[in-house]
């Protein structure tokens, strides 16, 4: 197989994949316990490193832009670069990729660790459809759990760019949340959520299907990981370009 | 063989039956018809045949060793009996059933009538011994009473009833392939499927899932496959039987003159195709210089 036909190939077993994914939420058996339980991994546990992510961008943002805003005297709206930049863009894509190193890897891991000790197999044979059992919760917790880091992210970046805007530029903090509050429209809220989404279901499929198809014993389990990471983080970044275009033209958003 | 263990079911054991009258005594229909049949079936991984035309039967409470080198297609045998491999043309019926066309989920209920041992164990990591027993019931919904006393008496059963807290990881090699033998039995399969249970393991341990085995297919009319390389199994599972004796206890006996074993068959694969079928006594006669070769490993 030439590079075309296995990208080709590859992406339709991930589409058939998520397709029965979310095709078993529809009949039983349903694994509800499981599935809080990798909301709770895969939320909670990345919380702190998503959250320390935002703070420090934002924090940079503001860090970088003011002397500019200053120089054209417009330092008034350094709120607003950070704000737009960081929902728009820096706040889904940094979280997705910052999840993407903590959670990709792990599911393909452990997925990958599974098949080349045939506990998949076992699973099989003792009547349980491991898609339902093991994909199906990881994608749903997935696409629920980043659009909510993304806003924590998004609001510690507001907070960390508000910081930096009073303690290193003395501008007072008024002054930046009222910016922030100009630059923000609901569009950008909305398109700031559902990127991530979108992200989710490309970190999840992409870990889930690299892992299910190790082979070579533990020298591929290492091989799938980094897979998953490199290739769910290229996807990350090439999807939000068309994302953004998307959204620019569906909810009109992004002219100023 | 004076091995000693307590046995619950007891009313329940069907002693081996006399060679001479166990094919007269075969009128029921359920018991006519093989527990497993393989009917032409082939299998290729890209240009490599791995299973060319294979057809063979297996009866109720008959035990099938299949012999053959590592990659000579034997696990896959196995594989293709639980579909988790589909083959490429031929008929694999399970019960009567043709299950070469079935789809996953009409495969599930077919894995219920089959307990499979894998060659590792395959125990699953984040669970306990507890919990990997109870692994099937728990997902066929059954009460909690059920499942604690179910799985006491599997572990009770391979003689590990100790380890019932502890993780896969505190467990030795022997033990993790005892507690995939309860697994694979909890719940009462008609079929088991041994692929390569002692392989890595010291001769007693060895010794003692061979025992197993002999104590299902003689106590509890289990139909089994027992794929392996190893010839010291052969000699213990086509040479010895399981009874019970007046205390209640199992003890395991060597066929002599009252009494000769016809429940165990032998079935050997070269390059993807049968080479021999039959008795272990028709094995050593066997003049074919490969099969002496493996009997003898010179």
């Amino acid at each position: 197989m030439g590079p075309t036909a296995r990208f080709l190939f590859a992406l339709q077993e991930i589409s058939i994949l998520i397709w029965k994914a979310f095709a078993g939420l529809f009949s039983k058996p349903r694994y509800i316990g499981e599935t809080v339980r990798q909301m709770d991994l895969i939320g909670v546990g990345s919380l702190p490193i998503v959250l320390l992510t935002g703070f420090f961008t934002g924090g940079v943002l503001v860090l970088q832009t003011f002397p500019t805003l200053e120089y054209y005297s417009i330092q008034n709206e350094a709120g607003r670069s950070v704000a737009t930049s960081l929902i728009r863009e820096l706040g889904p894509v940094l979280s997705a990729l910052m999840v993407s190193g903590r959670i990709g890897s792990a599911i393909s891991a452990e997925l990958g660790s599974m098949v080349v000790s045939q506990q998949i197999d076992a699973m099989r044979a003792l009547g349980t459809d491991p898609t339902r059992k093991l994909v199906a919760p990881r994608l749903l917790a997935l696409v629920f759990m980043l659009p909510l880091l993304t806003v924590a992210a998004d609001i510690f970046g507001l907070i960390g760019g508000g910081i930096v805007a009073n303690l290193l530029f003395n501008q007072d903090v008024n002054v930046f949340i009222q910016s922030v509050r100009n630059g923000i429209a609901t569009t950008d809220l909305l398109g700031g959520m559902i990127k991530p989404l979108f992200f989710g279901l490309i970190i999840g499929s992409v870990a889930c299907y690299k892992g299910l198809n190790t082979t070579g014993g533990t020298v591929g389990v290492g091989k799938s990981t980094t897979d998953a990471v490199v290739i769910a983080s290229i996807w990350v970044i090439i999807f939000d370009f068309f994302l953004s275009k998307a959204l620019q033209v569906l909810l009109d958003m992004g002219r100023i | 063989m004076e091995e000693t263990e307590t046995f619950d079911e007891l009313e329940n054991a069907e002693l081996p039956e006399r060679p001479g009258d166990l094919e007269d005594s075969y009128d029921d229909v359920q018991r006519v018809r093989p527990a497993i049949e393989f009917r032409d079936v082939f299998l290729s991984f890209d240009d490599k045949v791995i299973l060319d035309g294979i057809s063979f039967k297996i009866g109720r409470g008959e035990t099938k060793m299949i012999l053959g080198r590592s990659g000579g297609g034997k696990s896959t045998i196995i594989r293709l009996i639980l579909g988790l491999l589909k083959p490429d043309s031929g008929e694999i019926l399970i019960d009567g059933e043709n299950i070469a066309d079935f789809s996953e989920e009409e495969m599930m209920d077919v894995r219920q009538k089959v307990g499979m041992v894998f060659q590792e164990g395959a125990l699953f990591d984040s669970l306990s011994v507890y919990e990997n027993v109870a692994y099937r019931l728990r997902e066929q919904k059954v009460g909690e009473e059920e499942i604690q006393r179910e799985v006491r008496r599997m572990l009770r059963f391979v003689d590990l009833e100790d380890a019932i807290d502890k993780m896969p990881d505190e467990l030795s090699g022997g033990m993790r392939r005892r507690v995939g033998i309860a697994r694979a039995l909890i719940g009462d399969p008609e079929i088991v499927l041994f692929d390569e249970p002692t392989a890595g393991l010291d001769p007693p341990t060895a010794r003692t899932i061979c025992e197993l085995a002999i104590k299902l297919r003689d106590l509890q009319d289990v139909s089994s496959i027992f794929v392996t390389h190893e010839m010291n199994n052969v000699r213990y599972l086509t040479s010895e039987y399981a009874t019970v004796d007046e205390t209640g206890r199992v003890i395991y006996e060597k066929e002599g003159e009252s009494l000769c074993l016809i429940n165990t068959k032998i079935l050997m694969l070269r390059d993807g195709k049968i080479i021999f079928e039959g008795s272990d006594e028709k094995l050593q006669k066997c003049d074919d210089p490969y099969i002496k070769r493996f009997i003898h490993g010179k």
